[in-house]
């Protein structure tokens, strides 16, 4: 394949990744109300899940995968079990310092993970039998699951259970007064938005055969916030388009930013990053519901049919 | 034994200098009511403050502190005012998203300046001074009173001044203090003022026997938060006692492990305090 064929399959697959990272924040910022700022940390804590049972144990791929799943769950149980009542600004402080010790441990336990050299050398499906269709059809793969998950998190969106969380995000309070158990909902919600993010890193390990602590930077959660924030906080769909935006626009500056002459590569990155913040800080101020805003669906059909019913019967019994 | 003792007192003074960003990150909060992530590039921006009036202009390091104070206080409260005021009516979770974002945008303005190469002040070196088999070196000392220097004036501040009694009764109860006619906003802006200025007064501190680069600010932040959290969200005298907790863990817990797990000293810390106290040690009060 060319150059730029190369170059947009790799796109589209880090496209993927990021849009699986946004569908787990959405799922818990826009569903739930929850702040995750440590998604950089599930996301190599599945990286790592996988590349070690798939390189130092020799597992198959999918064990691996399953694993990564497991391991962003775990985590995420970890982290919003220690933070009593998960008030948001102590779950901004707690994920924040997860991520970075997730870090640590992979740059400093160099008998599991190999420190700051990384795990090279992971395998991917069929590498051997696609030869140099491996890329594209690596990528065609993470685009086909990440449609299963935007499908599976759609449906949970239309669900009672996605209704449940709404509801504890608008109002905790009203939604305890309804029976609705607000802690277990928290905690499940942010294993299942954690174990996406283990997914979305099993399969980066996996398509570029090679992780190190350095690639799990802070930066990710951030790119990842503007994802969701430029998308539509609430939105699966806008998710996945803010995904590919970011993808974009990161490509973009980082065109833009060459063709300034006089500049050093370091603050061409510089420039780049301080692009990133101001967007996020732009599209918070300025378009806060995102390019595809939230759609409430309406109650379900049973509920609308029944409330005019009860009201016409209160009616009479006044009328009366 | 002896490095155990080495230890505690290595720690009573790193605890000291975090003390002053702990503060300034628990002031805000208590104030602001949302947690303020841009305290990382605030210490940073302090350190690069100080920096230049020491290299650049020649000042000693008590002046150059003041120039730490207010490049910080300014930004802080500039970028208060600009970028995150307008977003509070909003939420603190998304006030607080748009603080990290800010926190890259000031960080990346320092790199853009400056590079990543290291930079140290320019300092005359001293020899150790030893007693009874422990050592300490005179810009410890001196850091170690220029810390209480800033922190005695701070509570001076707060106890005795009617904007420091005004900003008490804003974070205790915003409603009542509005009643009485405090303006709310002028307090606010003062809080973040302050509060940034202390985190770059930290910042210096922290560089000043080291070296700075722009991630200065960043590697100590969870310490900082630790510190704040352990002695409750929002109490200053809290974030002292947090942060001198924080700083003899770190140097007792690098006796054990490598020493680049210190930060993961302070995550431990939260989870603890979290599981065990959500309060904190001194619970959530002003002052």
């Amino acid at each position: 394949m060319s150059g730029w064929a190369n170059y947009l399959v790799f796109m589209i697959a880090t496209g993927g990744f990021y849009a699986l990272l946004a569908l787990s924040l959405n799922l818990i910022w826009g569903g739930a109300g929850m702040v995750n700022l440590g998604l950089a940390g599930f996301f190599a804590l599945g990286a790592y899940a996988s590349a070690l049972l798939t390189v130092s144990v020799g597992a198959p791929i999918i064990v691996g995968i399953i694993g990564a799943l497991l391991a962003g769950a775990v985590g995420g149980y970890i982290v919003t079990m220690s933070t009593t009542r998960l008030r948001g600004d102590y779950l901004a402080i707690v994920t924040l310092g997860f991520a970075e010790t997730i870090r640590l441990v992979a740059n400093n336990e160099i008998w599991l993970t190999r420190g700051s050299d990384g795990i090279s050398g992971i395998p991917g499906p069929l590498k051997a039998d696609l030869g140099t269709w491996f890329n594209a059809a690596c990528a065609a793969g993470t685009v086909a699951i990440v449609a299963l998950v935007w499908f599976i998190l759609r449906r949970l969106d239309l669900s009672p259970y996605g209704r449940a969380l709404r509801a504890m995000r608008e109002d905790e309070q009203v939604a305890q007064v309804a029976g609705k158990r607000i802690l277990r909902f928290k905690i499940e919600a942010f294993a299942i938005s954690a174990s996406i993010a283990g997914l979305a890193g099993a399969l980066y390990g996996h398509f570029n055969s090679y992780v190190a602590p350095d690639i799990f930077q802070p930066l990710i959660t951030v790119y990842i916030f503007l994802a969701v924030a430029a998308g539509g906080v609430g939105r699966v769909s806008g998710a996945v388009l803010g995904a590919y935006l970011v993808i974009f626009f990161l490509e973009s500056t980082r065109f833009a930013a060459t063709a300034i002459p006089g500049l050093s590569p370091v603050q061409h990155a510089a420039m780049r990053e301080m692009l990133i913040g101001l967007a996020l800080i732009l599209v918070l101020r300025w378009r806060p519901q995102g390019i595809l805003p939230e759609r409430i669906p309406p109650a379900p059909l049973g509920a609308r049919a029944s409330r005019p019913h009860s009201l016409g019967v209160m009616d009479a019994t006044t009328r009366a | 034994m002896d490095s155990l003792l080495q230890a505690v007192l290595n720690g009573l003074v790193a605890g000291t200098i975090l003390a002053l960003p702990a503060i300034g990150f628990t002031a805000m909060f208590a104030v602001l009511r949302y947690p303020n992530f841009a305290v990382a590039a605030y210490a940073t921006l302090g350190a690069y403050g100080g920096w230049m009036a020491n290299a650049w202009l020649g000042w000693p390091a008590v002046a150059a502190l003041l120039g730490a104070f207010a490049l910080a206080g300014v930004a802080g409260a500039l970028a208060e005012r600009i970028a995150l005021e307008p977003l509070r009516p909003a939420g603190a979770l998304t006030t607080a998203i748009a603080a990290i974002a800010l926190n890259v945008i000031l960080e990346n303005i320092l790199r853009f300046a400056f590079g990543n190469d290291l930079r140290g002040y320019d300092l005359p070196l001293a020899r150790d001074i030893r007693f009874g088999g422990l050592r300490i070196a005179p810009q410890q000392i001196e850091n170690l009173l220029l810390s209480l220097a800033v922190m005695g004036a701070l509570f001076a501040f707060l106890a005795f001044t009617r904007i420091g009694k005004a900003m008490r009764a804003t974070a205790d109860n915003p409603d009542l203090a509005r009643l009485k006619g405090i303006e709310p906003r002028r307090v606010e802006l003062l809080a973040v003022f302050v509060g940034a200025g202390l985190c770059g007064v930290g910042g210096m501190l922290l560089g000043l026997d080291t070296s700075i680069d722009p991630l200065t600010g960043f590697r100590v932040i969870l310490s900082v938060f630790a510190a704040a959290v352990v002695g409750g969200l929002g109490s200053i005298p809290g974030a002292v006692a947090g942060a001198l907790l924080i700083g003899v863990a770190e140097e007792i817990a690098t006796l054990h492990v490598a020493s680049t797990y210190k930060s993961a000293v302070g995550f431990l810390a939260i989870l603890l305090v979290l599981t065990l106290r959500p309060r904190g040690l001194l619970g959530e009060r002003a002052y």
